[in-house]
């Protein structure tokens, strides 16, 4: 599903973000990215959907060559992952339901199929009775909610969460956790950068250390590895 | 495009222009201004540029067949002439008819020379380019047989030059203007984008293209564009109105006219048009390049 082969990033502020990374993740995958700040966790992220470009090296995220894809051919990339981020990103204006249907009309999807594909992953994340209702209504946890429903109403192969509970009390951290464990189930491939230990060292899954731009460890079913 | 993504489109430009609608009036206002003075500016300078063609078009070539040359001569000469690269037409007319023109033109004591024409037999040369009448005239004087060759040397050039410097000179002003309007409309845009800084990113995240972006704000600068020319069509074509009921019935007869108010006014309407189409289009069309690199 994603391949990385030597992987190199120096910004042109000439920060080396990455070092020459290797790794491959499978579909069907779930994999924690773990590692102190400013070690290059959102780099590698980001270069998944193709915020950013590797300077070297070669990168594969479904067989699309991440190094020299046409800024035309992106959106189509973009369409094959779903992204989830620390803060939302909901927009305030819109209601549940709009938010998520946001996605599928922008790439333009048939407007019975947008309703059909919306109720169906509201449901999933168990806010169908909130969908009316707006962004600033809702808790945090309900946010990010809505936010995954966003992600994956385009059923991507791929879902990467940038500190998904970063904002969230304990609590509502292990509902998130929850949803992306049953979304990981239906076959959905998710790669998430995060800094709680309890979460890595509990559900247990791959774990990838990241530190100096480089991948320190890489273990299947181990556990964070830091100090909290 | 599908006509459902196409209908969506042309509701945002217009509930954009509807959320900001300070900034809208702003750069509308600018781009009227602008447009305005650009319409002006092309009633001046088409008009002018009808008089400079009148007044080119009255410029001809006076050739002076010398004295000695026989009806032969004068003939092969007409041909010869005629036959130039650069000469539109060429009229003969003899010493006899020259007089006779005098004669009306300054009185009866003239006639006075009909005992010994003083005169000479003349051609009179216009040139398919009046911009070259210069060289055709030199080109005849090299024939045979010819006594001179008058054009009103050094006024026509001064004439030409005077009239091509006002119409750069305008076009520059013209330039300049249209280009702050642009410079405005972007400005507008910019602040519109600004705005929705979070709507295009979560766009871009998910997969819209980059046209799908685009679009609104191309349709929101260009109704910023049309609404601007709006009033300028008006006050233009009325102001044309005044301006050729005015001043036609007293130019008729006169060398120089001006331009018949249709379909010219028609021409120009759609020219400020297709200009405030142009500027706003172009100018969010700008904003959006920097704001929307992937």
């Amino acid at each position: 599903m994603i391949q990385m082969k030597n992987v190199y990033k120096k910004y042109p502020n000439g920060i080396v973000a990455l070092n020459g990374l290797n790794v491959e993740i499978e579909q069907g995958e779930f994999v924690y990215i773990v590692g102190p700040s400013g070690a290059g966790k959102s780099t590698f992220i980001k270069m998944m959907y193709r915020e950013e470009r590797p300077s070297s090296g070669q990168m594969f995220v479904d067989e699309i060559d991440i190094a020299t894809i046409k800024n035309r051919k992106v959106p189509m990339l973009r369409r094959q992952i779903g992204v989830v981020f620390q803060d939302f990103k909901l927009l305030t204006k819109l209601n549940v339901y709009e938010n998520v249907a946001f996605a599928l009309e922008v790439i333009e999807e048939k407007p019975a199929d947008i309703k059909r594909r919306v109720m169906e992953v509201l449901d999933l994340v168990g806010l169908k009775h909130k969908a009316k209702m707006f962004p600033t209504e809702l808790s945090g946890g309900e946010q990010q909610r809505v936010s995954i429903a966003r992600s994956i109403v385009n059923m991507p192969k791929v879902m990467i969460a940038d500190e998904p509970t970063g904002n969230l009390d304990p609590e509502t951290a292990w509902d998130i956790m929850d949803l992306f464990e049953r979304i990981n189930k239906a076959g959905t491939t998710i790669i998430m950068a995060t800094h709680n230990q309890q979460i890595v060292n509990t559900l247990r899954h791959r774990v990838i250390a990241i530190e100096g731009g480089l991948i320190v460890r890489d273990v299947v079913g181990g556990d964070y590895g830091y100090e909290a | 495009m599908k006509p459902r993504t196409l209908m969506r489109h042309i509701k945002e430009s217009f509930k954009s222009i509807g959320r900001n609608s300070w900034m809208t009036f702003a750069s509308v206002s600018a781009v009227t201004v602008t447009l305005l003075l650009v319409g002006v500016f092309v009633l001046i300078m088409m008009n002018l540029n009808k008089v400079a063609d009148d007044l080119e078009n009255d410029v001809e070539i006076k050739v002076f067949v010398s004295l000695d040359a026989s009806e032969e001569t004068v003939t092969s000469l007409e041909s010869q002439i005629s036959e130039m690269s650069g000469v539109e037409s060429t009229n003969f007319s003899t010493k006899e008819e020259e007089l006779t023109d005098l004669v009306l033109d300054f009185g009866d004591e003239l006639s006075l020379f009909e005992q010994s024409n003083p005169l000479f037999d003349v051609f009179y040369v216009k040139a398919t380019d009046p911009q070259q009448t210069k060289n055709v005239a030199k080109e005849i004087s090299a024939l045979e047989n010819i006594e001179n060759v008058k054009y009103g040397e050094g006024k026509i050039e001064k004439l030409f030059n005077f009239l091509n410097a006002g119409r750069n000179v305008g076009l520059i002003l013209i330039l300049a203007l249209l280009f702050t309007a642009m410079f405005l409309i972007s400005n507008t845009i910019r602040i519109t984008i600004v705005a929705r800084r979070r709507e295009i990113e979560i766009m871009k995240l998910v997969g819209a293209t980059n046209w799908f972006v685009r679009i609104p704000f191309i349709l929101e600068g260009m109704w910023l564009g049309i609404m601007g020319s709006l009033i300028p069509i008006g006050l233009v074509a009325l102001l044309y109105k005044e301006i050729t009921d005015f001043a036609q019935p007293r130019l008729s007869g006169e060398l120089i006219q001006l331009l018949d108010y249709t379909p010219f006014i028609y021409q120009v309407s759609a020219l400020i048009l297709l200009m405030g189409v142009f500027i706003g289009v172009w100018g969010s069309f700008m904003s959006i390049r920097k704001f929307l690199r992937v």
